[in-house]
């Protein structure tokens, strides 16, 4: 809420300057966001009136005007449309100062020539003034203003527009009574509250108002104003208290109803009489019924939206906007004034489904007080008479005590207060500090009182309310700080889990850098990666290409792949970790998943290494070693595998045997398929993997096996086999028939090609083999073999290569 | 025995002459072999001996044996001499360029924002907060309801929720708005174990808002803290975060204080300011950094945790602008891009 300082000020003396008051209020949870002048900083400007005016001899658009200072006359030339004999202007003298935000910024204003004619200063526009972004003529001052007094003085221009961020908890603070209670909280200062009587009645006139949903509306208010000539001028005081805030006069009834909520905190409605059909009726819409706005826009509404009505038609949004048509205008004579209780509840979220946000919208859902519209009325009463004559009828009250909020008590222990905030507050304080705020304290024993909520705070129902109340006012910067003890007990932690830590070291060390990409991505490819899930998708993305949740990681890195290939990177490797979103069945599986990346060259450009692209076994090798981490590498196995994303030649399934899912498919480790790739403009091998993070996670304590004291045995077994015999199941049988005298086997050559039969290949595989207890003989060593080659001939149909 | 005399000096002197002259090892080992092998000339001297009579015998021995040992001990100091020089030889053809680089990986980097989380969760881990997690996509309940903020609340249109409007599974789903739901399913997993506070959380992870321009990211990073137990009070609170921030920076006189605000999970709430330069004036420049309070009754009740017995502090943090603060990064949507030369600063 932006608020003119003067006007506070006026309702609280303060003593402490502008920064001192923002200082404090900020501390004391209203967040001042700025503090602005109210006008630019200009000099030597001063109430002027044209007393001539003709048109410029040699130019269409520019006018030469006789000002008047009171003391003194000055030609002035002037372009603005509405300059004319009579009226009162600010006059920017000789030698006077002006600070412009746009153009030529700060400048002096010198005697000058325009077109032949001379000119002795210049005659401004609200915008020349630093008061308004833009204007379209001369800033018209009011007949009475006094001819050469300085502007500044006249319109009080040495103020300051305060404007504070309010938390949506403290709808109380939305008016300059509300702000002046918190001040005087936090000064000790006393507020002068303007004194509100009531205007009597000149006519008997009402209106009839029907209030249907009670709920909605447990207080309703209005009065008949009768002649009201909305022709009249706003006084300017007004008007620039208004334009302080952020509000721009229209007309005196909308300029007087808006004043009174920006002063009291209560949003009114102005209606034209005239207009109005039968009666007013308080109800809920009808479902689909239309009804245009105030500011033209036609919604159609739903059957919770509360809307004020004749008997013909809705007229208004309850507590948001009203409606085009029925409201005060220019041709107005009756006036309607309407101050309203409206349910938070009920007014919450209205003007957002509609897409609006309105100051009365904005109050209403914080909780207007529900005592204050009888002073309301009351004073735009007074306020509208003043300006613009007429005669009121009595204010009618409808009104429904059972759903108006109860005003509530709430205890208060001076011993609670000391062990939630961890400071000792005096008794007295305790009274005094809370007082202030209109609370009214009876003390019911020594150090604990009855607390009674006022009608505006609808923010305090129960006793940590109020300690935050005196926290607050007391100062959080005055309140201790102590270290916590805690017992000192160890927690468990799980040995077998490899921390996701030391994980992502792993994959640094071996030169890949961690991406973070968007959680939802582009349906499109989701469509590409992963045909076979349907996406979750979001009912308000951001925008098209972000409106599915991804149920892979492997997309957005394969996209941030792209992203720097296009800025000149020939060499990536990436990695992520984060939640994925599969929709399985009735549920919803959430579970986080570890993925990779890799393109270009296998290593870094250097003089001492080979500059050879990345192949399917550089990534498996760094997948490998993850697995290794938690020393439970042996529980996986990779698979030839399927991957709507990957090369069907170039896919392993990679398969968790034993723990976490036994023998279900953990991830996948591939090259990414070449339609793919040729779809998202992608040269060269990418590959990727992507696993389960937990599955990954879950390893191992290690059991140590005693070292043996007996010699190990190696034999080297050449082999030649079909193509597509997997060089793993050569080993899975191995490592049968061998069991524990197998201490390692590995594949050290792979060989097709020239000598080997086509459709064949060559494979070397080194045994180790060592007994626990004893030295291995010869014979028994070569009896193993024997049995392994001959299973291998059966199972696979492999011969050994001569 | 003069006979002997003039036989062996003229072959000690020639020996010695060919030892000076050996140029490596082999040449050397020509001349041990010559006059000193099974069949070198000073061997087949002392061979010579047995024609000698027994009383000239030990004479004629000891001189030859002398003579042997003349020349061992020249071939000797030679060897030394020659392996010395072959071994210079050989350190001065090894010497390479060690200014060049060496032969591996480039070393990758962790994400700033994982970096900075991990940082955050150490400092709290060392004085016993345990890390929890939880969905990212959540239901009203979690994200909402069972955090006092029910569905009329204006504090919801501060939220600007992310909604999915699928009805194919159970709930009303949101993406979560905030960490904070994470403490309410570690409180009721508590309450449901029959098990009793303390609790000590810390609760990283993605959160989402619907929200994008220079300063919003619709998703980002939030570490949501927990601290249960009994007498818990606000003064513990100004007293683990103003030390964490001072942690945090790696300043111990930074400047910190607590603003009054509001959340409707906690009662009384406060955000934190740190100090972030000096306006011209010499005031301190103040920087919202992080949002916290005492743990709302209304929340206890919800997830069941006794409110006559326990109180307990919460605090909630935006992990990129502390990573932007200690790091100097500019632009928020830089987190999101992963170009590798932003990537690459963070090692």
């Amino acid at each position: 809420m932006k608020f003119s300082e003067q006007w506070l000020r006026q309702w609280v003396a303060l003593e402490a300057d502008t920064q001192e008051l923002v200082h404090k209020i900020t501390m004391a949870g209203l967040e001042v966001d700025d503090v602005d002048p109210v006008a630019g900083e200009f000099s030597g400007v001063v109430v002027g009136e044209i007393v001539a005016c003709e048109q410029h001899p040699d130019a269409d658009k520019l006018r030469v005007t006789r000002v008047s200072v009171g003391s003194e006359e000055f030609q002035v030339v002037c372009g603005a449309p509405n300059a004319r004999v009579g009226i009162r202007v600010p006059f920017a003298t000789v030698g006077a100062q002006l600070s412009l935000k746009e153009g030529p910024g700060n400048f002096k204003i010198k005697k000058a020539k325009l077109r032949g004619v001379e000119s002795f200063g210049m005659l401004c526009a609200e915008e020349e003034l630093g008061m308004a972004e833009s204007s379209d003529g001369l800033m018209e001052l009011p007949g009475d203003a006094v001819v050469g007094q300085d502007i500044r003085e006249y319109l009080n221009l040495d103020d300051k527009i305060i404007d504070v961020d309010l938390t949506p908890n403290r709808g109380d603070c939305l008016s300059i009574a509300g702000l002046a209670r918190e001040v005087s909280a936090n000064f000790l200062a006393d507020v002068s509250e303007i004194q509100v009587e009531p205007v009597a009645p000149a006519l008997d006139d009402t209106f009839k108002v029907s209030v249907e949903s009670k709920e909605g509306a447990p207080r309703f208010l209005t009065r008949v104003l009768k002649d009201v000539d909305v022709t009249k001028a706003t006084p300017l005081w007004m008007v620039e208290r208004l334009r302080r805030s952020g509000i721009r006069s229209i007309d005196p009834v909308v300029d007087v109803t808006a004043y009174v909520m920006l002063e009291l905190g209560q949003p009114m409605h102005g209606y034209d009489l005239d207009t109005l059909n039968g009666s007013l009726i308080v109800r809920m819409a009808k479902a689909e019924e239309k009804l245009v706005l105030l500011d033209g826009q036609e919604v159609s509404m739903n059957a919770e939206t509360l809307v004020i009505a004749d008997e013909k038609h809705a007229l208004g949004i309850a507590g948001v906007m009203g409606g085009e048509g029925s409201g005060v205008s220019q041709t107005t004579r009756n006036v309607l004034l309407e101050a309203a209780f409206f349910d938070p509840i009920v007014i919450a979220g209205k003007a957002r489904s509609y897409g609006l946000h309105t100051d009365a919208s904005h109050r209403f859902e914080r909780g207007v007080d529900f005592q204050l519209q009888r002073k309301a009325i009351e004073r735009a009463t007074a306020l509208i008479l003043e300006i613009c004559g007429g005669q009121p009828g009595p204010v009618s009250e409808v009104m429904s005590e059972e759903h108006l909020p109860a005003l509530s008590t709430v205890t208060l222990r001076a011993e609670k207060v000391a062990s939630l905030l961890g400071i000792t507050i005096e008794n007295d304080l305790i009274e005094a500090l809370l007082t202030r705020l209109g609370l009214e304290m009876s003390a019911t024993a020594e150090g604990e009182w009855t607390v009674s909520v006022p009608s505006w705070r609808f923010d305090i129902s129960i006793e940590e309310d109020l300690i935050e109340e005196l926290g607050r006012i007391y100062g959080y910067e005055r309140l201790p700080e102590t270290i916590p003890t805690a017992l000192l007990k160890l927690k468990q932690v799980d040995e077998d889990k490899v921390k996701e830590s030391d994980i992502r070291r792993v994959l640094v060390g071996r030169g890949y850098q961690e991406a973070v990409s968007f959680s939802f991505i582009d349906p499109k490819l989701h469509q590409l990666f992963d045909p076979r899930h349907e996406p979750v998708a979001l009912a308000n993305p951001i925008a098209s290409d972000l409106s599915v949740m991804r149920t892979t990681l492997l997309p957005g890195l394969v996209k941030t792949v792209s992203y720097n290939l296009n800025r000149q990177q020939s060499r990536v490797r990436l990695f992520e970790t984060g939640q994925t979103f599969v929709r399985e069945g009735e549920s919803l599986r959430q579970e986080n998943q570890i993925a990779a990346v890799i393109t270009g060259s296998r290593y870094p450009e250097s003089w001492a290494l080979k500059a050879e692209p990345v192949d399917f076994f550089d990534l498996k090798g760094d997948l490998e070693a993850l697995l290794e981490l938690g020393g439970a590498a042996g529980d996986f196995r990779f698979e030839k595998g399927s991957h709507d994303a990957m090369h069907p030649g170039q896919c392993a399934a990679i398969v968790r045997s034993e723990g976490i899912r036994d023998g279900k498919v953990m991830g996948h480790v591939g090259a990414l398929h070449p339609n793919l790739a040729k779809e998202l403009g992608l040269d060269g091998a990418v590959l990727m993997f992507e696993a389960s993070l937990e599955a990954i996670s879950q390893g191992h304590v290690t059991e140590f096996t005693p070292l043996s004291k007996f010699p190990e045995v190696r034999r080297d077994l050449a082999l030649i086999v079909k193509q597509d015999v997997a060089a793993d199941s050569l080993n899975q049988v191995i490592r049968e028939e061998a069991s524990e005298l197998l201490k390692d086997v590995r594949i050290f050559d792979v060989y097709a090609g020239k000598g080997i039969e086509e459709g064949y290949k060559s494979l070397a595989l080194g045994l180790t083999l060592q007994h626990a207890s004893r030295t291995l003989k010869d014979e028994e060593v070569n009896q193993l073999i024997d049995s392994i080659v001959s299973r291998l001939e059966s199972e696979f149909g492999a011969s050994l290569r001569s | 025995m003069e006979n002997l005399e003039t036989l062996v000096s003229p072959i000690v002197t020639s020996a010695l002459t060919e030892v000076e002259s050996a140029a490596n090892a082999a040449d050397l080992d020509q001349v041990r072999v010559r006059f000193l092998g099974k069949k070198g000339e000073l061997t087949q001297l002392l061979k010579g001996l047995g024609k000698l009579s027994p009383e000239e015998r030990p004479k004629a021995g000891g001189f030859i044996n002398e003579a042997k040992q003349q020349v061992q001990a020249a071939l000797n100091v030679k060897r030394e001499g020659l392996e010395k020089a072959a071994l210079e030889a050989r350190l001065a053809s090894e010497t390479i360029d060690v200014t060049l680089s060496g032969r591996s990986q480039d070393l990758g980097t962790v994400h700033p924002i994982t970096r900075t989380m991990e940082r955050i969760t150490d400092y709290f881990g060392n004085i016993g907060f345990e890390v929890a997690q939880g969905p990212e996509i959540e239901d009203d309940y979690h994200n909402f309801e069972a955090l006092n903020i029910p569905g009329h609340h204006p504090a919801r249109a501060m939220h600007d929720t992310f909604y999915f409007n699928d009805a194919s599974y159970e709930g009303n789903r949101v993406l979560r708005t905030h960490t904070s739901p994470v403490q309410v399913r570690v409180m009721e997993a508590l309450s449901k174990a029959g098990e009793k506070p303390p609790i000590a959380i810390v609760c990283p992870g993605k959160v989402y808002r619907c929200d994008s321009d220079q300063t919003h990211s619709p998703m980002f990073h939030q570490v949501e803290g927990l601290y249960v137990a009994e007498k818990v009070s606000f003064a513990d609170l100004k007293s683990v975060l103003s030390d964490f921030l001072r942690v945090f920076f790696e300043r111990d006189d930074l400047q910190v204080r607590f603003r009054p605000s509001y959340f409707p999970f906690t009662e009384p709430s406060a955000e934190v300011d740190i100090e972030w330069g000096r306006n011209e004036d010499g005031s301190i420049k103040w920087l919202e950094v992080l949002g916290c309070g005492m743990v709302h009754p209304k929340v206890f009740e919800y997830s069941g945790i006794d409110t006559s017995k326990y109180t307990g502090f919460a605090f909630g943090l935006g992990v990129e602008r502390f990573a932007m603060l200690r790091y100097g990064v500019n632009d928020l949507r830089q987190f999101f891009d992963n170009d590798l030369r932003f990537l690459s600063q963070f090692n």
